[in-house]
């Protein structure tokens, strides 16, 4: 069923706009991630783990990268840059399952001192650096699979 | 509104919650380390610490340190540079760190060149040849002997037998509990009167001696 009463330009006007707002709500989670570990590590001091890296690997880019495809506004960008944040989000799995003790000590990969298995920051009592980093990263998936989706 | 506005305002609240976060933080934190400073003073000034500078100044450095750590190394001539500035009234306390591999036998040559009045010039001669002995890949704690030779009046036969003194093992131990205890993780790690820098780098060290020579003068 499509409505008479819209012409088709302004429905995909509209869709892009709705877009676009996913892509920025997507960047918006990435920015705020990126000043929070920030924070943590250059300002508080923390000392990030490797795996705390290799998540930043997965996060910084998408603070760049996104606003190329909302400026000028072009969807491919969530096709393009998806990968990031699955594979961010798996390691913040297994971080979190290290942290929980789903995942015995002797497993885990860190050196030099700083144990992955360590919570150092917990914030209302249950949220930790890691847990907040799989969050960032299940919602920027979501937003991004949801304009690949409709662009398909 | 425009994307354009919604993004460039958005990137501004941002920066403004990050700036002002991070004044917050530092002014919390410089609050709180005003009330630690005391019951620091104890853990910091242990018996027999390698120091110089005049014995009856007011503001008391003490710079945790690694020999085998490149930043100690280039801070050392800045420290000099501190006490020229600001003569007969600053004394540097030295603690030990020695976190990096083979730096454990660097504290053992420095605390045997003690005995012979030597301290200063082998921790000089220490960081001057850092380069040769301390590859963080490939760490060659013994190439130091090459270079021990150049420190002018150091009997290395003496200073040889004097490495396993048994008193050594413990001054290093006891550093690295108290290091634990003021929490303590990187070095080079100074403390003015017992004030940890606010943050690290020459500008805060300076402003804080400066700080606290006003406030004891």
């Amino acid at each position: 069923m499509t409505d008479q009463s819209l012409p088709p330009e302004n429905s995909t006007e509209q869709e892009r706009k709705a877009s676009w707002m996913l892509l920025f709500f997507a960047w918006l989670i990435a920015v705020t991630s990126m000043l929070g570990s920030l924070f943590f590590s250059e300002v508080m001091g923390v000392t990030p783990c490797v795996l705390c890296w290799y998540q930043r690997i997965a996060m910084y880019p998408l603070v760049f990268i996104l606003p190329m495809g909302m400026f000028p506004m072009d969807e491919k960008v969530a096709h393009f840059i998806i990968p990031l944040p699955i594979l961010g989000g798996l390691v913040a799995l297994y971080h979190v399952a290290l942290t929980w003790g789903l995942i015995p000590e002797n497993m885990q990969p860190c050196t030099q001192g700083i144990p992955c298995s360590e919570t150092t920051i917990e914030l209302l009592g249950f949220l930790t650096i890691p847990l907040m980093s799989l969050a960032s990263f299940i919602l920027i998936a979501g937003l991004l699979i949801r304009i690949i989706k409709r662009d398909s | 509104m425009k994307q354009k506005t919604i993004f460039i305002s958005t990137l501004a609240v941002l920066a403004l919650v990050f700036g002002g976060g991070v004044w917050y933080y530092n002014q919390v934190q410089t609050d709180k380390h005003k009330g630690q400073a005391a019951a620091n003073l104890s853990i910091l000034f242990r018996q027999d610490m390698p120091s110089k500078g005049n014995t009856n100044a007011k503001v008391r450095i003490v710079e945790f340190l690694d020999p085998g750590c490149e930043t100690c190394a280039r801070f050392h001539p800045l420290i000099e540079h501190l006490m020229n500035e600001y003569p007969g009234k600053l004394k540097v306390f030295i603690r030990y760190l020695p976190v990096h591999k083979g730096s454990d036998h660097m504290v053992k040559i420095l605390e045997a060149s003690r005995k012979q009045g030597k301290f200063w010039e082998t921790l000089e001669m220490m960081f001057a040849s850092q380069p040769e002995w301390a590859s963080h890949t490939n760490p060659q704690p013994f190439k130091i002997w090459n270079y021990l030779g150049n420190v002018d009046g150091l009997d290395l036969e003496k200073l040889r037998r004097d490495i396993n003194a048994p008193g050594i093992d413990q001054i290093i131990q006891r550093d690295f509990k108290d290091a634990a205890g003021l929490k303590v993780t990187k070095t080079p790690t100074f403390f003015v009167n017992g004030r940890p820098l606010p943050r690290f780098g020459y500008e805060p060290l300076h402003d804080l001696i400066a700080e606290e020579l006003s406030n004891t003068h």
